[in-house]
């Protein structure tokens, strides 16, 4: 059901939009107002969350090691995985972000039929179809900086000349963008046919799936299909960011639509799971070093405890620990003792 | 053992596919076998905590108190403000499963609650409904739903369900640690008076007496000396320990399952022959007799209530350092709790080893040093001998405890330690060991007698494992540096894989260890024969080959 209701959900925004510009010719909301509010409340949503997230203390010291720890001299320590200096902890934090390292060790597991017999092996593809979009997700990202600047800085250009290494198509086809609109529809579908995945999938989990394919679909659409005037968008995107609004004719419905769906997508930002990207950076399994033992961590509202003390204890225990000959505390008082 | 444990065969018949009903849609089902008994009042007031009262996991009334959803909340709340770990947890998982089926439990059960992405929302769909206007407004259908009663019968099964073995977190492209919900879990619960009695037992008697068993003074020093009686009838030489004694070097401190129950007194037979031969300047304690900490298992608080001990009484006793035993949890609690609970550790001094001079600069703050470390320390510095043959009847495999593998890293001291004092070691697949090994099923308080089938089927990742290097090796012998382990081991390996003894470290290292003025020995720690033939030298002849020995790494 959460399927649907999120595909109903994307649609119905996809119409939204067609609606009000088509039908309404809504243009300034949808090329002004929206973008502005969407991005106030992209950033201050942001910040808010990671202000939140950087107030709340670690009160302990609970790094995941995944590998050999430092100790004697002559034992190799796994460095990265097991990290004991700032430096070493932000190297596996970097592995992580850039590589998602944690994703690379991904199992598969496997139950014989006849007899009772687990077997595993190594399963990449979770890790390869992330890899794929998140790494397509931020190139066409950067594409897109051509739009808000002029001139335009030469890595954006470079970005794009590299990008379009294929060199087929008129316009010129931007892998970046088609393995975008790919990986998001593998990972859809990876929820849609593993039955595990299924089973623990929400609506916050469908929604941007079908968000992003809408934004790279429509993207795709404009660029390869309709065909759009970029110059009209760069002049939006320029009046935006220069903060002298404009509403340029001639780009067309189509490029509102996009619009509304990257809207959407940052004001839905802060408030969803795609926050772990920030999230990652404060995930104290993973940012930590593992030198607890080396180096004291404060918990900074650890409070004091009643435990049961060795003089109540041996209060307690006198006499039999008398019998026994174990030795006492010479300053506790003799209490109920035989002795 | 409970009487519905089925067979091996039926029991590895497991389904992983999914129930047609949406989980939240899916009540909890308690199911005999897979729950421990819930906690006795008094085990509750022993410790000071909320709501004590008996009561029965079978009863449809778990008499909670009368706000206890209150009660609930702001335990919640408070620890969202006091835990980074709990907000982030709560706020990032995209539900990408990568951790779904790296859950001993639930590749042994086909729960899907098991997996811990479920488990964590069981408590994240509670936190999404409270604390997150979405999760209010549109609730199922964000994963969110209202805190009930049924809700906290589901959490107490699965949170109960958890061994905080943490394997899910090394996965995670995040971190996301399901153990820490489940400890924070667990606290919520303990708000309610919901324990289990398997650990609140253990907990009020660590806390009282100072172990989990309940072993008063006389009776620990009872069966410590009971273990050197067996060591002088095996090697001829009389060991006599000190407890309580003040001025000693160290204070030596293990789990109460390494000095009462077999085959944990094998290793502790093995410190104890260890320590003589090296004439360490060391003591027992009574009162700090307890290394392991079922307060992890319960809440910070009592984690803390029962680790301080450990450094008061070094304090009192005035030693330099602490030497830790074999155990896992408890060394979860030394390596990333102690030094923070009841640190820093002024009155010690940084671990020097009094043998070797080698200082223990990875525990300058804690100063607590862990045995596998030290003896690791004294085989490359060649000050013990050893005579390897004397294992020759074993065939041996290493269990990775979890605690020490993925909350510390302590991956290859006791593998150095194995391959010195053993001729036949065999790795378990890859998959299995090190940062990657399976839970023994029974960690985190659950190794009692009524959830066996729960432990049967959270062991039987790692019992497959044992089979595979058994089959392919004719292994006989699973070695471990847990406490649990060796407590929960013998059972799991009769159901699952027979003939497969469970063993210390160090029990295999006093096994090869050569005394000093011992006689010759015929039989093992376990009173069994020792292997005769021409693979047996005389002790010269080891001691001289150990002293060329080039050690490895150097
Ligand atoms: C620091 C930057 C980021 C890191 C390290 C990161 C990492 C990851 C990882 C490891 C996954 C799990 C694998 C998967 O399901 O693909 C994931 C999922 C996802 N990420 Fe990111 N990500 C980052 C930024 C972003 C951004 C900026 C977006 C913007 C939309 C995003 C959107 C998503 C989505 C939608 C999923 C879920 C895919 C699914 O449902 O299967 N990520 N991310
Ligand atoms: S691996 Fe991490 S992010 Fe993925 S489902 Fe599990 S807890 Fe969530
Ligand atoms: S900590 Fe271990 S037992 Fe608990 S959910 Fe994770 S893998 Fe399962």
């Amino acid at each position: 059901m959460a399927i649907v209701y999120a595909l109903i959900l994307v649609l119905g925004l996809v119409l939204f939009a067609w609606v009000g510009i088509q039908g309404l010719g809504m243009t300034y909301l949808f090329g002004v107002v929206f973008p502005y509010t969407a991005m106030v409340i992209f950033f201050l949503g942001v910040l808010a969350r990671l202000l939140k997230w950087s107030r709340i203390p670690n009160p302990f010291s609970i790094p995941t090691t995944g590998g050999q720890q430092r100790s004697l001299h002559w034992i190799k320590p796994a460095g990265m995985d097991n990290p004991f200096t700032r430096g070493q902890s932000l190297l596996r934090l970097l592995s992580e972000v850039f590589l998602f390292r944690s994703l690379f060790r991904n199992l598969s597991l496997r139950l014989a039929d006849q007899k009772p017999q687990l077997t595993f092996s190594s399963a990449k593809w979770l890790w390869l179809f992330a890899i794929f979009f998140h790494y397509a997700l931020f190139v066409t990202l950067f594409r897109h900086l051509r739009f808000f600047t002029n001139p335009v800085p030469w890595p954006v250009n470079m970005a794009e000349t590299l990008d379009g290494w294929l060199e087929v198509g008129i316009p010129q086809i931007l892998v970046s963008g088609l393995i975008l609109l790919l990986a998001v529809t593998l990972l859809l579908a990876r929820r849609l046919l593993i039955p595990k995945l299924r089973y623990i999938s929400l609506l916050n989990d469908y929604f941007p799936l079908f968000l992003l394919i809408g934004i790279a679909g429509t993207g795709a659409l404009m660029r390869y299909v309709l065909g759009i005037d970029a110059n009209s968008a760069k002049q939006l995107a320029m009046g935006l960011i220069s903060f002298k609004p404009v509403v340029p004719e001639g780009t067309g419905p189509l490029f509102f639509v996009h619009l509304f769906l990257v809207c959407i997508l940052l004001a839905y930002f802060p408030f969803s799971k795609l926050m772990h990207a920030g999230g990652i950076f404060f995930s104290p399994t993973r940012t930590m070093p593992n030198n607890s033992r080396a180096v004291y961590h404060q918990n900074p509202w650890n409070y004091p405890v009643n435990f049961h003390t060795y003089r109540s204890y041996e209060n307690e225990f006198h006499d039999k620990m008398v019998e026994a000959g174990i030795p006492l505390d010479e300053t506790a008082p003799p209490l109920n003792g035989k002795d | 053992m409970s009487n519905h444990l089925p067979e091996p065969e039926e029991l590895a018949r497991i389904h992983l596919d999914m129930s047609a009903s949406g989980w939240m849609d899916t009540p909890a089902v308690l199911r005999e076998g897979m729950y421990c008994h819930g906690v006795q009042g008094k085990n509750i007031e022993a410790v000071g905590m909320p709501n004590p009262r008996d009561w029965r996991v079978e009863d449809d009334d778990w008499q909670l108190p009368e706000d206890w959803h209150h009660i609930v909340m702001e335990g919640l709340k408070e620890r969202l403000h006091r835990f980074r770990s709990l907000q982030i947890f709560m706020d990032i998982c995209v539900r990408c499963g990568a951790c779904a089926d790296k859950c001993h439990f639930f590749i042994g059960s086909g729960d899907p609650k098991n997996m811990p992405v479920l488990r964590a929302e069981l408590l994240r769909s509670v936190y999404r409904y409270d604390f997150t206007r979405a999760g209010r407004i549109m609730g199922k259908m964000v994963g969110a739903r209202k805190l009930t009663k049924a809700v906290i019968r589901e959490w107490w099964y699965y949170f109960f369900q958890c061994s905080e073995c943490r394997r899910c977190s090394l996965f995670c492209p995040y971190g996301i640690d399901t153990a820490e919900i489940t400890i924070l879990g667990r606290e919520l619960l303990n708000l309610l008076g919901l324990n289990i009695d398997w650990i609140g037992a253990a907990v009020a008697k660590c806390h009282h007496v100072g172990n989990h068993i309940g072993m008063e003074p006389q009776t620990f020093k009872e069966s410590i000396l009971f273990l050197c009686d067996d060591i002088q009838e095996i090697t001829g030489i009389k060991i006599d320990p000190s407890f309580n004694r003040k001025g000693a070097e160290i204070l030596f401190v293990t789990s109460s399952g390494d000095f009462y129950a077999d085959p944990g007194i094998f290793t502790c037979m093995g410190y104890l022959m260890l320590f003589h031969q090296l004439g360490l300047d060391y003591t027992w304690s009574t009162y700090a007799a307890e290394g392991g900490n079922f307060g992890l298992f319960t809440s910070h608080e009592v984690a803390k209530l029962l680790n301080a001990k450990m450094y008061a009484e070094a304090e009192r006793l005035g030693v330099k350092f602490i030497l830790g035993g074999e155990c896992g949890h408890m060394w979860r609690v030394i390596h990333q709790y102690m030094g923070t609970l009841n640190g820093p550790a002024g009155f010690l001094e940084t671990p020097v080893s009094p043998i070797t001079g080698t200082r223990f600069d990875h525990a300058a703050s804690t100063k607590a040093v862990h045995i596998c470390e030290f003896t690791s320390d004294l085989v490359h510095e060649n000050k013990i001998n050893l005579d390897p043959s004397r294992n020759d009847h074993l065939r041996v495999t290493f269990h990775d405890s979890c605690n020490v593998a993925r909350g510390m890293g302590l991956l290859e001291e006791p593998r150095y330690l194995i391959n010195k004092a053993c001729n036949h070691f065999y790795e378990m697949p890859e998959e299995t060991i090190r940062e990657r090994t399976f839970c023994c099923g029974s960690g985190a308080g659950l190794h009692a007698g009524e959830d066996m089938e729960l432990r049967m089927r959270g062991g039987y990742p790692r019992a497959n494992a044992v089979r595979n290097v058994r089959e392919l090796h004719d292994v006989n012998t699973l070695a471990c540096i847990c406490a649990i382990d060796r407590a929960a081991f013998p059972a799991l390996m009769d159901y699952w894989v027979p003939d497969v003894r469970v063993t210390g470290v160090h029990e295999l290292l006093g096994n090869a260890l050569i005394m000093d003025g011992e006689c010759e020995r015929t039989v093992d720690l376990r009173g069994e024969e020792l292997p005769t033939g021409p693979a047996k030298q005389s002790a010269e002849d080891v001691s001289l080959r150990n002293a060329v020995d080039i050690p490895e790494g150097a």
